[in-house]
This record gives C-alpha cells, structure tokens and sequence, in this order.
C-alpha cells in the first residue's frame, strides 16, 4: 500500500472531522470489546471484527442520504454502526441474547434493521451481491431515487455470482454501489496468490460499469468517491464499482493466527496509515480540538462501548419458545 | 417411389398439433430445407422444412386441422413426372406409418412416459368452490397464466423475471401475452443467470417488492439453491422476524420425456426438507391457478413445482373473480374403504389411473392429492388411515429420503395401530434417469406398480 499522499488543503470542516473521529472510534473500541467478551467465552461461534477498515463505512455513510440502502458480509458490526445501529442490540446479537438485532438468533453474521435500511449480516461469501442488487432493483422499480451500497471482500470479488450480477446491474441500469473492501486477504489467502487481474475495480469495464480504485486509510477520499458513486447512481447512470484499499489489523475471525502475514507488516500499517490516527493528526494540526478535547470524546466512547457490553451481558437469552418462532410470517412483511 | 411426409414432433412432450398453414401447394418442387408448413405445438409455432427433394404430390392434411397426431401422413412427395394420384395411393398401401389413434411404431416401441388421463376430472370434494359454480375446461398452462395475470392486475408490486419469460413468451408459454399485458418493466427476460438473478430476486423481495422467479426448469434452480436456502428461506428467523422474502420460485420440476438425467429430476423432497420455505406441487389446473395466487400473496418464500407434461392438460377450473387455495389442504379424489394412495403432482395421474384398475378388482382405494409439501396435511392422510388401515404413497422422486419415506413415519408415529400393513413408498427407481425410451419408462412409477401395491397391502 502506498503511502499517503499529505492531503493539501482537505475540503471538510471542523464538524465532519470531529464525527468521522467519533464513529470510527466507536467502531474500533466496539471491536476490542467485542474481541474481549470473545476471549471471555461471552460470544460464540465466528465474530470477523472490523479493526482497520473502520474509515471505509464511515466515508461512505457520509455520502448517503436518508432511505439509502447497505447491505453487506459477516464482516458486519462496523456497518451496522455506521448506519446509526444501536451499540447495545448489536453487541447483544453477539452475545446471543433476546436484546440483540434478531432477539439472539441471528448472531455475529446475521443482523438486520428495517429501520436503518441495513438489510444484513449475510454469512455465505458474495451472496449479498445479487441481494444488492435485487434491492436496488426494487428502487429503481419504485423510482424513488434510493441507492444500496453493496459491500464485499476481495475474497468475494472472485465468485461467480459477483460477474452475474454486474452484467444485470449494467444491463437493467441498477443504482447499486459496489463496494469491494479489498483487506488484501481472503481468509488467509493473499490477493497475489488468488487473483489473476488483482485491479478488482477494473473488472466493471468489460460491462461498461464505471469504478475506480479509492485509499481505504483516508476517510475524505472514502467520502469524496462515495459522493461520486452516489451521483452517478442517481442521475440513473446505472452501477458503480468502488474498490477500497484497505487492511484488516485481526485474523480472519477470531480463530485466526494469522500466520499468513508478518507482524512486522500488519505494524507497519498500523503505525503508518491508520485511519483513526490521520483523521486525529488534521484535527489537532487544524486545530480543531486539543489532545484534552479528544481525550473527552475518547472516554465518551468508551462508555457507550461499557455500556453496549453491560447490556449485552445483561439481556437474557430468549425465551425457549423463540425456538419455533419467525420461520413462517404470517402477515405481509413491510420491507420498503 | 413417392414418399409420405408425417406429422413432425417439434418437443419433447409434443404427442399432437395444429397443422396451421401450408406454405407449398400441390405441384410444387421443393428441395430439403424448404419450408413447407407451420405447425403449432402445444409451446409454440414451429416452421417444418422439407428433409427430401420432389413434387409435393397431394396434401393429405389441410391447412387449419387442429390434433394432428405425430407421425400421421400429412402429405406425400413425388419424384418429377410421376402421377401424383397413383403414387400417393401405392404410398399409402406401402407404409402402414400410423396406427389407428395416430400413434407411430417409434424406434423402441415404448410408448412416452407420459400417463394417460384418468377417467376421473374431477375430485369428489371441492371446499373451495361454493355449489352452482361455472367450471370451464382450462389447461395447468392457460391456468397458471391466468392466476400470474391475476395477481399482477391486484397488486403492482408483483412481477415476474426468468429465461424467456417476455418477448419468447415463455419457454414453455406460461407467461404468453403477460409482456403486452404488463410491459417489459414487470416482465422481465434474465440472462441465464440463476444463481445471480435468483439471488437479485431475493433482494426485490427484501426491499418490499413481490416477485415471481419462473426457473426454465428446477433442474437449473440447482445453480441457485444457495439463494433459496440460505438468503430466501433462513432470513425471516436470522433476522428475529423483522426481514421477511415474500418471493415465489416456479417452474417445471421432475421428468420431461426422453431429456434424461441431467432434465428428469423431482425436486419436491429436497425442498420439503427445509424450514421457512413452503412447497407446492399440483396435480390438476384448479389447484394449479388457485394454489399459485395463494403463492404469489403468501409473505413467505415459496417454491412452485410444476410439471412439463401436465401443462397441456385440461381440467374444469371453476370460473370466479379471485379463486384461491389455502396451503396445507390436501383434497381427496376418490373416496374408498379398502386402501388410502397418497400422491401430488404428476403422481396423482398414475394414482388415479389406479384406482380406476383397483375399482375393476373390487379394490375401493381412496385417492389423496397432498397439493403442499411444507405444510404437509398430515391430518387428512391419518383420518383416511384410520379407515383404510392401509397406505400406499406415489411420487416421481428418487426413493431415499422420499416424500413417501416421511409420511410413513408420521403414520407409524400417529396411526401405528390403524396400520393393518405396512406401507408402500412407490417412487422413481434409484438411478439417474436414463434416455433410452425402454429404460426411462422403467424408471418412473407407474400404475401398474401402484396397483401392485395395493394389492399387497390388502393381501390380496
């Protein structure tokens, strides 16, 4: 990964960069605490946490409006923040417990809210990318101006499905954002020893599907290329391909070694492009804050953090009878 | 040497048709790759090329004659300078080509898989219908079609994607005329893509719209189970009740004729096996129209199984405004004290043809269309149980892990004591299906060994 262009004059505000502060730090402090209850046998089963690709959801947030849609991977708890989940029934999924997004049913890999236009949480690699699409596709059947950022991993930019649904995006002119997340690893798999054409944002031209390659460390980047997807898709130029470089700092899921890359390479990302770290050096270079002041919003969220795992802990488990229920609906959902 | 030119088989289930127009007459030379008339099968118009060279010498069949059975004489070419009149006739004497009824002595001599149609048109109890309905003879396709139509014209978020669905009219015709009725916004042709649009549909599910999935056929929905099963049917309870997939997936399902392994499979088990989708297979066009609009209202996933050979088909559908079928119902076609057969799909056509033979044997079967799998009228099946004392089960499925297999269970569970045999699965052999026409006919269930085994059953 290249290293950061020193940005000239960034085009944000005091504001913005006090909020892509915040929600990134409430990312990455939600992940360290769910990696904790982890450790602590709290959570079970797979948790894949987001800890260094925090600036990708939060860029993109920025750019979407009210009543856009994401759906996403099992990488998923940093999303579901993004987009104004509530901290407490996220870290309470994880916990398996009846205060959680799908009252403990779903876990780590399967959320969803209504409310939030968060439509999952999907556990099988490159399965929500025809599902984003599909989204789109009722949109653009309602005409109602909406476009669904579609998130997936380099690892899934390589399934069959991800092409399918390129060449019917393109050809029915869908308002759908590709997001790859390139972390540069499948599981342990690197890119240069699973990809032929390792420009995954390239692949879109042989449909006509415009994209571009954008620095994942950088959060204006993040945000200014999403604003520009988000136009595209709106004046109904059809699909567009962004693929976000970006480093995952933890294994896989929480099972993994990570013996497939060098300490010394995860460290040197670590120190040289975090996204966190750069968002703090323009706050305090611009003088938008002091080291006290930041200090502050970082003990802030630490308690919204304490406070999400305390509930967590607290929710019981469901109710046995929550078992047989919610595998037929009975009445007509109301997903739109 | 004249030679006869026959009514041509345009599909693999095609057994007769409309010879429409002729495009040569009487006199012409037509050389092969001419096309000589256009016939309207049971899917489509075809146009018919001429495979010999000569004189059209006399048309036997005129333009416009509906039922024309395969390889019947439909005309007789003549070699230049012959006398039409005296070869046609020394042509006809020469080649007794059709029996009777049409039929040809085809290679193999097997007759086609297809069951022939029961006396029986019409089950014993219709709930469904109120008394003094009018009923029109209606075909499982015209069927279909309707209720599609029906529901598109109720609620604008339906609409219907596959193969072929729009401007071909549907491969197999189901959605002919819904493009011009509802436009390419709502009737939308896919690119052979299963798994990608199976996938997008669920997504159109997800973001409140309803659609209809038609698979060209669910051999090909093997593509997309991925999509069916963990993204359609799971997402309900992953999501604790908030993210439901109201989307229909349809399609012939089981075995054409003479397709072979990779076209000839019953999916009903594999998708009965899995909670949150719900599985229908019907038998006659009524259930096939009433059963597909519950379908497309229904708030969940739902896979519609259909049957190639069934399409062409008529049955009485009752003519009412807005007929529906509740899930969950099977529907008793013929009452009798002595053996309960339990089918759905194409297997009530071999069941039914039973019972006829039963009943000439003094054997009174009483007859069970399920119509759904999941769920599954167990209650239906244990009453007639408990009166028969006796079970055989009929379905085109491969044997193991079988519909059959299942309702055994409930039945030894919950009517063991009724039980004065024990039950008969009579399924599909456990082999791919083979192409030859011998082998493919010993594959599938018949009447015959459904007879068999109600005999066996009630000793006899």
């Amino acid at each position: 990964m290249a290293t950061r262009k020193p940005p000239a004059k960034p085009n944000t505000s005091k504001e913005e960069l006090l909020t892509f502060y915040r929600e990134m730090l409430l990312i990455r402090r939600f992940e360290e605490k769910a990696g904790q209850l982890y450790g602590m046998g709290l959570i079970g089963g797979f948790c894949h946490l987001y800890i260094g690709q925090e600036a990708v959801v939060v860029g993109l947030e920025a750019a979407a409006e009210e009543g856009d849609k994401r759906v996403t991977s099992y990488r998923d708890h940093g999303h579901m923040l993004a987009c104004g989940m509530d901290p407490k029934g996220v870290m309470a999924e994880l916990t398996g417990r009846e205060g959680g997004y799908s009252k403990g049913k779903g876990g780590s890999m399967h959320m969803f809210s209504k409310e939030r236009h968060f439509y999952g949480g999907h556990g099988i690699v490159g399965a929500q990318v025809p599902i984003g699409a599909g989204l789109a596709f009722s949109d653009k059947y309602k005409d109602n101006g909406r476009v669904t950022f579609t998130y997936f991993g380099d690892g899934a930019a390589n399934q069959g499905q991800v092409a399918e649904t390129y060449n019917m995006a393109q050809l029915w002119s869908l308002p759908v954002i590709f997001v790859i997340e390139n972390n540069q690893y499948a599981m342990g798999t690197s890119v240069k020893r699973s990809t032929m054409s390792p420009d995954f944002w390239e692949r879109g031209a042989s449909y006509g599907i415009a994209g571009e390659a954008v620095d994942g460390m950088d959060v204006l980047a993040v945000k200014a290329a999403g604003e520009k997807a988000v136009a595209h898709c709106r004046a109904g130029k059809g699909p567009y391909i962004l693929e976000i470089m970006t480093y995952r700092y933890r294994g896989h899921s929480m099972s993994d070694p990570a013996k497939y890359r060098s300490r010394e390479e995860v460290q040197k990302i670590r120190e040289e492009r975090d996204a966190i770290e750069h968002v703090r050096e323009l706050i305090l270079q611009g003088k938008h804050a002091t080291e006290d002041e930041l200090k502050e919003i970082d003990k802030e969220i630490k308690a919204v953090v304490n406070e999400a795992a305390e509930f967590a802990k607290e929710s019981p488990e469901p109710a046995l009878d929550e078992l047989y229920t919610d595998i037929y609906a009975e009445t007509a959902p109301q997903n739109a | 040497m004249a030679t006869e030119i026959l009514m041509p088989a345009l599909s693999p289930t095609m057994e007769e048709g409309t010879l429409a127009k002729w495009l040569v007459k009487e006199g012409d030379t037509v050389s092969a790759g001419d096309i000589l008339a256009e016939i309207e099968t049971d899917k489509a118009t075809m146009e018919f090329e001429a495979v010999d060279e000569g004189v059209l010498g006399k048309i036997l069949i005129e333009a416009g004659t509906e039922g024309v059975k395969v390889n019947t004489p439909i005309a007789v070419l003549v070699e230049e300078g012959e006398d039409a009149d005296a070869a046609v006739k020394a042509a006809q004497e020469a080649a007794p080509a059709a029996d009777a009824d049409g039929k040809a002595a085809s290679g193999g001599g097997s007759a086609p898989s297809a069951p022939a149609e029961p006396k029986r048109a019409r089950p014993v109890a219709e709930p469904e219908i109120p008394e003094g309905t009018k009923m029109k003879s209606t075909t499982v396709r015209e069927a279909l079609r309707d209720a599609m139509a029906e529901e598109m014209r109720r609620d604008d978020d339906v609409f219907l994607m596959g193969e072929e669905v729009a401007e071909y009219q549907g491969a197999y015709k189901i959605s002919q005329g819904l493009l011009d009725e509802f436009g390419a916004k709502r009737v939308i042709d896919t690119p052979i893509t299963e798994h990608g649009f199976a996938g997008l549909g669920v997504g159109a599910a997800f973001g409140g719209l309803r659609p209809i999935v038609e698979f060209m056929t669910f051999n090909f929905a093997m593509q997309a189970v991925d999509q069916i099963i963990n993204s359609a049917a799971k997402t309900l309870y992953m999501s604790g009740g908030q993210m439901g997939c109201p989307i229909v997936f349809r399609g012939p399902n089981g075995a054409a004729a003479r397709v072979a392994a990779q076209h000839s499979q019953d999916y009903a088990a594999w998708y009965a096996h899995i909670p949150g989708l719900k599985v229908v297979q019907p038998y006659s066009a009524a259930d096939a129209k009433g059963l597909l609009k519950t379908a497309i209202r229904d708030p969940n996933p739902v896979i519609f199984l259909e049957n190639e050979i069934l399409y062409g088909r008529s049955f009485e559908v009752p003519v009412l405004d807005d007929f529906t079928i509740p899930f969950g119902k099977a529907r008793i076609w013929r009452e009798g004290k002595d053996v309960t057969l339990v089918s759905f799909g194409i297997g009530m056509a071999h069941t039914l043809q039973a019972a006829d033979a039963l009943a000439k044997e003094g054997i009174e079967a009483e007859v069970i269309d399920l119509r759904t799998l999941r769920p599954l009228d167990t209650a239906t099946v244990i009453e007639s149980v408990k009166k028969t004392n006796r079970c055989v089960t009929v379905e085109e499925g491969f044997p193991v892990c079988s519909i059959g297999n299942h309702i055994s269970a409930v039945l030894m569970q919950e009517a063991f004591d009724w039980l004065d045999a024990p039950v008969i699965n009579c399924t599909g052999k456990d082999v791919p299906m083979p192409y030859a026409a011998n082998l493919e006919k010993l594959a599938l269930v018949t009447a015959k060994e459904v007879v068999e085994a109600a005999r066996a059953v009630t000793y006899r």
